[in-house]
């Protein structure tokens, strides 16, 4: 356990070094996702029994802690709920573009995903 | 009389430390997934609405203000960083199936956020509001601190993006099944991407609550896209005079 939490924070730590070192917009986590994926990918095939038991700790610690990932967003969601009033006057509007907005971009995007896999297997299946 | 003050004494020492809060905000989170569960996954009884509701209800009858509650809380708001971080095995988990489905990955990802980015200012538009909210509404679909770093970049109020990045993510968690039910989209992958590209990692969590392979693809969406809109809307930026 502990040591998965090590390598965690690790490669947090390494996300948020080059974010700050290039000044790029993606955040040092999301940085540290990528590059976990791919240390992940680079040591498939590794027979070290060391690594094999690592990446078993490691990916019994994340499955646990994305499991509790709604109960991450409560600090800032109570921060959104006590200063709604930064909306001012325009409430309504603003929650109206984030609802339609927000609806049918998850409706466009799921109908296109589907739709092009649909076409994708149908063109597989010719050849 | 003296044990009232006493009880006092103890509110007064509690109220200052972050223990209070951190039971309290795993309490609210409890009683909200338990809600969640008994209403048989419900997403209109979200259980991340429901704790900070119960949250700030308790924070508005103390009287106790939203920094000091958060100065206890941040612990729990810290692990967000390694809880993205550790988004990366189950990822790495569906890679075949991620590999296969490239192409179609790749064409969402850029029309599902370039439509999102639209959306927001076509609508936004259409209800007069000022530009400074608009430009703060455009990155609202992707997660609060890549949104909150372009709402920066290109005039926003990224405090203002904060709040309605947070909104976008309950709205898609609460409203995004009823739309997907009514279009019938069936294909697991991709209602999770689209999950995951229109709202972020509350949409994310909501997926993984319900299905696995919906879930992988949300985690996978709110990382890729997360990376296409703070490429794509400064690049609208320099193209087109919004």
């Amino acid at each position: 356990m502990l040591k998965s939490i090590f390598i965690i924070f690790l490669f947090q730590l390494i996300g948020e070094s080059i974010q700050k070192y290039f000044e790029i917009t993606i955040p040092g986590p999301v940085i540290g996702l990528i590059l976990l994926l791919f240390t992940f990918i680079l040591l498939k095939r590794s027979t070290s029994i060391f690594i094999k038991k690592t990446k078993e700790e490691i990916s019994s610690t994340s499955t646990y802690i994305t499991s509790y990932l709604s109960l991450l967003f409560v600090p800032i969601g109570v921060g959104v709920v006590m200063h709604l009033s930064y909306l001012e006057k325009n409430y309504i509007e603003v929650l109206g573009v984030i609802f339609f907005s927000t609806i049918f971009t998850i409706g466009f995007t799921a109908v296109l995903m589907e739709k092009i896999n649909i076409y994708l297997k149908k063109n597989a299946r010719k050849k | 009389m003296l044990e009232k003050n006493k009880l006092y004494n103890i509110w007064v020492y509690l109220q200052a430390e972050p223990l209070f809060w951190l039971t309290l905000t795993i309490g609210a989170y409890l009683v909200g997934d338990y809600l969640y569960k008994k209403s048989k996954l419900n997403p209109l009884v979200n259980p991340v609405a429901i704790s900070i509701l119960l949250v700030a209800t308790i924070l508005i009858l103390t009287g106790v203000s939203y920094e000091r509650y958060f100065n206890g809380a941040k612990f729990i708001h810290f692990m967000l960083g390694p809880a993205t971080v550790a988004l990366a095995i189950p990822i790495y988990k569906q890679i075949e199936l991620i590999k296969k489905e490239s192409g179609s990955i790749f064409i969402s990802l850029i029309l599902g956020s370039l439509f999102a980015i639209f959306t927001t200012y076509f609508f936004a538009k259409l209800m007069n509001l000022d530009i400074e909210i608009i430009y703060s509404m455009m990155p609202r679909s992707v997660t609060a601190p890549i949104a909150m770093g372009i709402s920066d970049l290109i005039g926003g109020v990224p405090s203002l993006t904060a709040i309605i990045t947070i909104l976008t993510g309950i709205v898609g968690a609460s409203f995004g099944t009823f739309a997907l039910d009514v279009l019938r989209v069936k294909d697991m992958t991709a209602r999770g991407f689209a999950f995951g590209l229109a709202s972020h990692g509350i949409g994310t969590a909501r997926a993984m609550s319900r299905d696995e392979t919906a879930g992988i693809f949300a985690a996978l969406a709110l990382g890729l896209s997360g990376i296409a809109t703070s490429i794509l809307i400064p690049l609208l930026f320099k193209l087109i005079n919004f």
